[in-house]
């Protein structure tokens, strides 16, 4: 199974992932895909240490597939919305990545 | 409307400067996110799916144009340029940041709005008819008594920690526009046989998981105990409200588990011992005082001109539907009241841009005495406009895309935001939202279908209120798949009542036909003058299942 | 560290809270649970020391309203911060039991909570902070504008306006 950490950052709230060099990335395309469960453990206990560092909230594992284009999805809708944006699109003040996942 | 004095001024100074350095502490690390949240939370801050949510009290609706341009310079600068209105007279920004909040806490005081207490365990903001002051119906403007609850609650020093949220709605007309039915605390303003404007108070109503119609608690309370009375209701529910589980938390649980004699034993018995120690009274000349600030503007004497209205009308199809479903007739002879719907086919509910709210303010100065409300079905009011000014503030209205003539018909759709942005939904409910009024763009057709409320929820906390509405939908997460369950009778008017499951839950895919069947076979059931509720009160719910499920039909073939 | 502020001065706690203990000490100051009081009441008031009572969150006022004048402090419980049932127990007895002595908020006391229990009658707070005194007395002045009447005589803004409305004529 894939997987992803993903947060909000604490200062402004936007949705993050953890990228290579436990750097947090705004675009999921630039995060890191943790691919067994040993990976996936070390990688949230750095997250939570980043949180008791007051630079993340709430870091979980998300579970994700890769696309055609190899851009990692999350399996779970909300994740999707979280990673894409919502669906009603950038007319509602959705982000540019909305358009990625469309409806 | 109410303007801040320098304790008022000074009070909202103190909290924010007091939040600028909790929101210090915390991006330091000296206080944990658990320490944190109830502190933010008061103050309107929540953290959602894409970012954080800022909530505003627009306090019993009412709002400035200059408080709306603020909106618009909020939406602008701190945002991604718009702002959504809520079923509770809030205005809700969705992409803030934490840093910033402090900031715009402080341009949001320069126009005397604030965030205080729009969250958290305490009382909300107080909501109110959103033709207060303006109704025909109306016996008295409840805004008096809403701003004295207000000032009341805010930063009350025994109930801050209250078990739960505490919501409080008042209404001075016999047609409750407030809901008050479905309040923590409701509020009916009446005379008595003496001929005296009191308040038949309710308690225990809500939405949610667990909805409950409120009961009467008592039939008549006079102004001056009004406060009184209401911190006894509240120190017992301080008192006695469950804090063993949040799902069991509101008074309307505690209300129901003991009974509503003896809660109100237990508040009448705090009422009379709390006479001869301080409480908060209500003397005549502070109403009065308060009063004042909610006068009438200063009216030119006109007369009322349905005649030219009516020929206008004849000549301008598009401004006749306007007139016939967005207007309500207004108290003073010669006005109108102006609801601007937010509510475009495909639009979704409630969301208005920077621009949108800026130009509307400036219509609001010319036209309605620079005044606006904000109703419970995610619409805007111009309270005060001239009937001679109509036509062309309609016009204006419609190029900017305000104009859909569609109050209280089948595409006036209230959405909460749903799974699209809040961390507690389990489903989305714009993009229903958006199909519904996508689908029904035909005026003409809504026009003869009627008036009816179509209210839709992304999980059980109900914040789009579909426990009441005429058709209620529901979202819920069944196996990592949304599905959406219906509900029809619910109203929250006079005769409040909570909305009857239709039947298993619909994909979304299949909702708008499915509003199509329900409204099909009212058309055909309906008799002369019944609207959707009626003919639903008269006919049950079986014919309605039929069309949906087509049980019937399978009865038939089996 | 957790200190004892009470009158807005950092002091000792002369009191043994024995409350959660099974046998009392055999002498001094002690603050008993209600459950003690009740089981002990002739045999603590024969004690001729200073006596305390502390009350849970879940325990109501009223149970101790006729026995009040035997108490030099009554200490009220915040299992958890967001339990304020302790607010309106201290109001009920401070203004409706009459007591005057030592009110202390014990359990789960923020800072920013402060203001709103000494406006609800506690005098006595066991502050969590390294600087419990300091904390204390930046707290409380957070805010010098309310709006509700409490028992401790602050004037509401709206009994400001009607003074400053009576002095201008």
């Amino acid at each position: 199974m894939k997987q992803m950490v993903i947060a909000n950052h604490l200062a402004d709230g936007f949705v993050v992932f953890l990228g290579p060099d436990d750097r947090w990335c705004r675009w999921i395309g630039e995060g890191r895909v943790l691919e067994d469960p040993a990976e996936a453990e070390a990688a949230l206990a750095t997250a939570k240490r980043h949180e008791a560092d007051n630079v993340v909230v709430d870091p979980t594992l998300i579970e994700v597939t890769i696309d055609e284009a190899g851009l990692p999805r999350p399996v779970e809708i909300r994740e999707a919305i979280r990673a894409f944006g919502p669906t009603t699109g950038a007319g509602s003040g959705g982000n540019a990545f909305s358009d990625v996942v469309g409806r | 409307m109410y303007r801040y004095d320098e304790f008022d001024h000074r009070l909202v100074a103190e909290r924010i400067a007091q939040f600028r350095r909790q929101v210090r502490r915390r991006l330091a690390g000296e206080i944990t996110e658990d320490q944190f949240k109830p502190l933010r939370l008061k103050n309107g801050v929540y953290l959602q799916l894409h970012a954080y949510m800022l909530r505003v009290n627009v306090p019993y609706g009412t709002l400035s144009s200059r408080q709306l341009r603020k909106f618009a310079h909020i939406a602008r600068t701190y945002d991604r340029g718009f702002g959504h209105f809520t079923t509770r007279q809030n205005i809700q920004y969705h992409w803030i940041r934490l840093e910033q909040v402090p900031d715009i806490l402080e341009e949001l005081a320069s126009v005397e709005i604030t965030t205080i207490q729009s969250s958290g365990n305490c009382v909300r903001n107080i909501t109110s008819d959103q033709y207060a002051g303006v109704a025909r119906d109306e016996l008295a403007d409840p805004r008096v008594y809403c701003e004295l609850l207000r000032q009341y609650s805010v930063l009350h020093p025994e109930f801050s920690y209250l078990p739960r949220k505490f919501k409080i709605a008042v209404t001075g007309s016999p047609n409750d526009r407030a809901a008050v039915a479905v309040h923590d605390i409701g509020l009916r303003m009446h005379r008595n046989a003496a001929g005296e404007t009191g308040f038949e108070v309710l308690v225990g109503g809500g939405l949610g998981r667990t909805p409950y119609i409120a009961h009467t608690i008592r039939d008549w309370v006079a102004p001056e105990d009004l406060l009184a009375y209401v911190e006894s209701i509240l120190r017992i529910y301080n008192i006695y409200g469950r804090r063993d589980n949040i799902h069991k938390a509101r008074i309307k649980i505690i209300v129901n588990q003991l009974g509503i004699d003896r809660y109100r034993e237990l508040v009448e018995e705090d009422f009379a011992a709390s006479k001869d120690t301080p409480r908060p009274e209500l003397p005549p000349d502070e109403i009065d005082r308060i009063a004042a600030f909610f006068a009438p503007p200063p009216y030119e004497a006109l007369d009322d001109i349905t005649d030219e209205l009516d020929a206008l009308a004849a000549g301008d199809a598009r401004f006749a539907r306007w007139l016939r479903h967005n207007v309500a007739p207004h108290k003073q002879p010669g006005y109108a009241i102006v609801n601007v719907t937010l509510k475009a086919p495909g639009a979704v509910p409630g969301d208005i841009t920077a621009e949108q709210m800026d130009a509307l303010a400036d219509l609001a100065d010319e036209y309605s005495f620079g005044e606006l409300r904000v109703n419970h079905r995610q619409n805007l009011v111009l309270p005060y406009v001239r009937q001679r000014d109509l036509h062309t503030v309609w016009s204006k209205l419609d190029a900017l895309v305000l104009a859909t003539p569609n109050l209280n018909l089948l595409s006036d759709v209230i959405s909460c935001p749903g799974l699209d942005y809040c961390a507690l939904a389990n489903a989305r409910s714009l993009p229903v939202a958006r199909d519904i009024s996508a689908r029904f763009v035909d005026v003409d057709r809504l026009a003869a279908i009627g008036p009816v409320t179509i209210n839709v929820s992304g999980c059980m906390n109900a914040c789009g209120h579909h426990h009441v509405g005429n058709i209620g939908i529901l979202g819920v997460d069944k196996r990592g798949k949304e599905f959406f369950q219906l509900t029809l009778g619910g109203s929250s008017d006079r005769n409040a009542a909570l909305g009857d499951r239709l039947g298993p839950g619909l994909a979304q895919e299949e909702v708008p036909d499915a509003i199509e069947a329900i409204v099909d076979r009212y058309l055909e059931l309906r008799e002369e003058g019944e609207r959707f509720l009626d003919t639903y009160r008269r006919v049950g719910i079986e014919p309605f299942k039929e069309a949906v499920y087509g049980v019937a039909e399978e009865r038939a073939i089996a | 560290m957790t200190g004892l502020v009470r009158n807005g001065e950092l002091v000792e706690d002369r009191f043994v809270d024995a409350s959660g203990a099974e046998a009392l000490p055999e002498s001094g100051a002690v603050i008993v649970g209600l459950e003690q009081w009740q089981a002990h009441r002739d045999a603590l008031l024969l004690r001729g020391e200073p006596l305390g009572i502390k009350l849970r969150s879940d325990q109501m006022p009223q149970a101790i309203a006729g026995d009040i004048e035997h108490f030099d402090v009554i200490a009220l419980e915040f299992p958890k911060f967001r339990d304020g049932r302790a607010y309106s127990y201290a109001r009920l007895l401070r203004e409706r039991y009459g007591y005057k002595k030592e009110l202390r908020a014990v359990g789960e006391v923020l800072l920013e909570q402060l203001h709103f229990m000494l406006r609800c009658g506690f005098d006595a707070f066991e502050i969590r902070d390294p600087d419990p005194l300091g904390a204390y007395r930046a707290a409380l002045s957070d805010y010098t504008v309310w709006y509700q009447p409490t028992g401790d005589g602050r004037p509401t803004a709206m009994q400001l306006r009607r003074q400053r409305l009576q002095q201008h004529g």
